[in-house]
C-alpha cells in the first residue's frame, strides 16, 4: 500500500513542482507566473471549447503512450512511437488506393486495421532487432522513426500525392463515410473512446491474464523467465506488436478524424509526448488515461499562452521538458525513509549510520 | 549524364562530408567522452539544438563569432552537466534522463530562440582549400569550417589523454569498472559529471557549426537528429576518438547525397536519400552487434550495450 501511495504522490508533486519552476522561468521574460497558471488551466479545462480541444489531443497521446508502456513492461525502452504513428496514418490513407472499400464504418474499421498493422510491424522490427540481432531498442526505434518519416514524406509527396494539393502535399482524402465524426456533435471524436478502451483492455491484459503476466515476468526478471521456460523472445515481440499497433492506430485515428488525409501535419510530435506520458504514468496503462488528458490539456493551452500572454509556442515543450526531468528526479525520493526522517527525535545525525545497501539502478 | 555532372555530385558528397560531417564529429567526440566514463547521453540531441541556438544568439548579440562559439560550448556544457547531476541521483536511469533532456533542450532552444529566427549573425570564417581548382563545385566543396581543425585536434587530444594521462585513464576506469574506481577512492559520480559536461561542451561546438557555418542560420529544424546518430557513430567508431573522424566524414557524406543529387536536377527520392545516414547506422548496428555479447571495445559499465 505504501508503494502505491508513493506511485501517486510523487508524480503529482513532480508536476506541481514543474508548474512552479515553469512559472519562475516565464517570469524571467517578464510574464506574471500567476497569469500563466491561470491561462494554462483555462486553456486546458476552462470551458467546453477547451475541454474539446484537450480531449482531442489526449486521444493520440493515450495510444502513443501505450507504445512505450507495453514494450516497457517487457523490459524494452522503445521511444520510436512517432515512426509507428506516421506509418499507421500512411497505411490508413493508402488502403483505399489499393482496395475498393465500403463507404461506411466497415471501411473505417479496415483502414484502422491497416494503420494498426503497419505500426505493429514497425515496432516488431525493433523487438526483432533486439532479440535476434542484439541491437539496443532505444537507438534502433529512434533511427526507424526518422526512416519512417522520410519514407512517409517520399510517398506523400510522390506516389500517393493528390495533384490538387499544391502547397501542402497530401494524399487523397478518405471518402465521407469512412471519416470518423465527433461524439454527439462535439469536436471530440471517437478516437478518444478507442484510446480509453485500449488503455483499459491492455491494463487488464497485463494485470489479469496469464500472457500479460508472462510479459511482465520477462520484463521484470529475465532470469526468472528463463528458469521457468517462458518464450521470452516471442513475448517481447507480442508486446512490441501490441504497442506498435496502438501507435499505428493513433496515426489512423488522426487521419480519419482530424486531417482526413495523410500530410505533414501528422508529424506533430505525439510520439515523443507519449514517451513523457508513459514515464509519468509509471508505465501503468490505467494511469495513462488521466496523464494523457492532463498533457493534452497543456498542449491545448499552448495556443492560448501564445495569444493571450505572447509567449513563444515552444513554452509547452519547455513545461514538458521540466516535468520530465522532475519526474525522473522524484524517483530519487522514493527510497528515502520519510517516517524515520520525520518521526525520529532530533539529534539523529549523531547516531552512527550503517551504510545503506547499494540498490541496483532502474527506472 | 556528363562528366561535369558526376564531378558536381562527387564534389557535393565530398563537400558534404566535410561540411555536414563537422557537427557529426563534435557530437560523436562528446558522446565518446561521455560513454568512456560509463554513461550514455541521449540528451546530446537537446545539447546540440540548445547550443546551436546559444551560439547563434551569442554571435548575434556580441557581434563576435568566437564569443558565439563560446556561448554554444557553455550552453552545451551546462545542459550536459544537468544530465550528469540527475544521473548521480539514486534510481535515476541515464537513458530516460537523456530522453528528458532531449525534450527540455529543444524546448528551451525554441523558446529562447524565437526572436533569433530572422536576424543574420556573423559567421565562422572559412578556410579555402580549393583555390587550385577551376571547378566551382570543387571550390565550394573545399570551403572548410574553421572549427574542423579544432575538432581534429580534440580527437587527437582525446586519444592521447585516454591512453597517456591520469585523467583519461580515470575516465576509462569509471567506464570499465565503477567498483574498481570506488575501491581506489575516486568519486565515480564526480568523474562522470566532469566527463559528461566536457562532452556536452564539445558537442556544443557542433551546435555552433550548425548555426554559424552550415546551414548558417537558426531555425527550429536546424538539427535532424545528429545528436542521436552520435550514439550510433560512437558504436561504429568502437569508442575510439580517432575513428570518430572517419565515421563523421562517412555520415556527413551520406547525408549530403540527397542535396547533391538535387543540385544537379535529380529531385526524385530527396527524402529517401535524406534517410541514408539512419539506414547506414542501422546496417552498421546489424553488422557489428551480436545477440548476447558485448560490442568490441565498449566500456563495461555502459547500459546501452549490456
Amino acid at each position: 500500500v505504501r508503494e502505491s501511495v508513493k506511485d501517486i504522490v510523487l508524480p503529482i508533486l513532480a508536476i506541481a513542482a514543474a508548474l512552479l519552476v515553469f512559472g519562475g522561468f516565464v517570469s524571467l521574460s517578464g510574464v506574471n507566473p500567476v497569469d500563466v497558471w491561470v491561462t494554462l488551466f483555462k486553456g486546458a479545462f476552462g470551458d467546453w471549447f477547451s475541454w474539446q480541444n484537450t480531449l482531442q489531443r489526449a486521444a493520440p497521446l493515450m495510444l502513443t503512450a501505450l507504445c512505450v508502456v507495453v514494450p516497457a513492461r517487457a523490459g524494452l525502452v522503445v521511444i520510436g512511437g512517432e515512426g509507428a504513428l506516421v506509418l499507421g496514418g500512411l497505411a490508413c490513407a493508402a488502403l483505399p488506393y489499393a482496395l475498393p472499400l465500403p463507404d461506411n464504418s466497415a471501411g473505417t474499421a479496415l483502414v484502422f486495421a491497416a494503420g494498426a498493422l503497419a505500426g505493429a510491424l514497425w515496432i516488431v522490427l525493433v523487438g526483432w532487432l533486439r532479440q535476434y540481432r542484439g541491437i539496443n531498442e532505444t537507438i534502433s526505434s529512434l533511427l526507424l522513426a526518422y526512416i519512417a518519416i522520410g519514407f512517409f514524406k517520399h510517398i506523400v509527396e510522390g506516389a500517393l500525392r493528390d495533384p490538387a494539393s499544391l502547397n501542402k502535399p497530401s494524399t487523397y482524402s478518405l471518402s465521407e463515410g469512412m471519416r470518423v465524426g465527433g461524439i454527439g456533435g462535439s469536436d471530440i471524436h471517437w478516437g478518444l473512446v478507442l484510446g480509453v478502451l485500449a488503455c483499459l483492455v491492455i491494463g487488464f491484459w497485463l494485470r489479469q491474464t496469464a500472457s500479460g503476466f508472462a510479459v511482465r515476468v520477462v520484463g521484470g526478471n529475465p532470469r526468472t523467465a528463463q528458469l521457468v521456460g517462458l518464450p521470452a523472445s516471442k513475448l517481447v515481440l507480442i508486446a512490441c506488436a501490441v504497442g506498435g499497433a496502438c501507435a499505428g492506430l493513433a496515426g489512423a485515428v488522426e487521419v480519419a478524424a482530424v486531417h482526413t488525409n495523410a500530410n505533414a501535419s501528422l508529424i506533430a510530435g505525439y510520439g515523443y509526448a507519449g514517451i513523457l506520458v508513459a514515464f509519468i504514468s509509471r508505465q501503468n496503462p490505467f494511469a495513462v488515461i488521466p496523464v494523457a488528458i492532463l498533457f493534452g490539456g497543456f498542449g491545448a493551452a499552448g495556443s492560448l499562452l501564445q495569444r493571450r500572454l505572447g509567449l513563444p509556442d515552444a513554452s509547452v515543450q519547455v513545461l514538458q521538458g521540466i516535468a520530465f526531468v522532475l519526474i525522473l528526479a522524484s524517483e530519487a525520493l522514493r527510497d528515502m525513509d520519510w517516517k524515520t526522517i520525520f518521526l525520529t527525535p532530533l539529534p539523529r545525525w549523531q547516531q552512527p549510520k550503517s551504510p545503506a545497501p547499494s540498490k541496483e539502478k532502474h527506472l | 549524364v556528363t562528366l561535369d555532372t558526376w564531378i558536381a555530385v562527387l564534389a557535393g558528397v565530398g563537400g558534404g562530408a566535410l561540411r555536414v560531417g563537422v557537427p557529426f564529429l563534435f557530437v560523436s567526440l562528446g558522446e565518446c567522452l561521455t560513454e568512456k566514463s560509463g554513461r550514455i547521453n541521449l540528451g546530446l540531441e537537446g545539447v546540440l539544438v540548445l547550443s546551436a541556438m546559444a551560439s547563434f544568439g551569442g554571435a548575434y548579440l556580441s557581434e563576435n563569432v568566437w564569443l558565439g562559439v563560446l556561448a554554444g560550448a557553455l550552453a552545451g556544457g551546462l545542459l550536459a552537466a544537468l544530465h550528469g547531476l540527475l544521473c548521480a541521483l539514486p534510481r535515476v536511469n541515464d537513458v530516460a534522463t537523456g530522453i528528458a533532456l532531449m525534450l527540455l533542450g529543444t524546448g528551451l532552444a525554441f523558446y529562447l530562440g524565437k526572436p533569433l529566427m530572422q536576424p543574420q549573425a556573423p559567421q565562422i570564417p572559412a578556410i579555402e582549400l580549393g583555390n587550385w581548382s577551376d571547378s566551382p563545385a570543387v571550390r565550394a566543396a573545399l570551403h572548410i569550417n574553421a572549427l574542423l581543425p579544432i575538432g581534429i585536434a580534440i580527437a587527437g587530444l582525446m586519444w592521447w589523454a585516454f591512453s597517456r594521462t591520469r585523467y583519461g585513464l580515470l575516465a576509462r576506469l569509471c567506464g570499465d569498472s565503477a567498483n574498481a574506481a570506488r575501491a581506489l577512492g575516486y568519486s565515480v559520480n564526480g568523474i562522470r559529471l566532469v566527463s559528461t559536461s566536457l562532452g556536452g561542451m564539445i558537442a556544443g561546438l557542433g551546435g555552433a557549426s550548425l548555426t554559424l557555418f552550415y546551414p548558417g542560420s537558426w531555425n527550429e529544424g536546424i538539427s535532424s537528429g545528429q545528436g542521436l546518430i552520435a550514439v550510433a557513430l560512437v558504436i561504429f567508431a568502437r569508442w575510439s576518438p580517432l575513428r570518430c573522424l572517419g565515421a563523421a566524414a562517412l555520415f556527413g557524406g551520406a547525408g549530403a547525397i540527397g542535396p547533391a543529387l538535387q543540385s544537379v536536377g535529380i529531385s526524385w527520392g530527396y527524402h529517401l536519400f535524406n534517410t541514408v545516414p539512419y539506414v547506414l547506422t542501422l546496417l552498421i548496428l546489424v553488422l557489428t552487434c551480436k545477440p548476447g555479447s558485448v560490442a568490441v571495445g565498449s566500456p563495461g559499465e555502459l547500459s546501452s550495450t549490456r
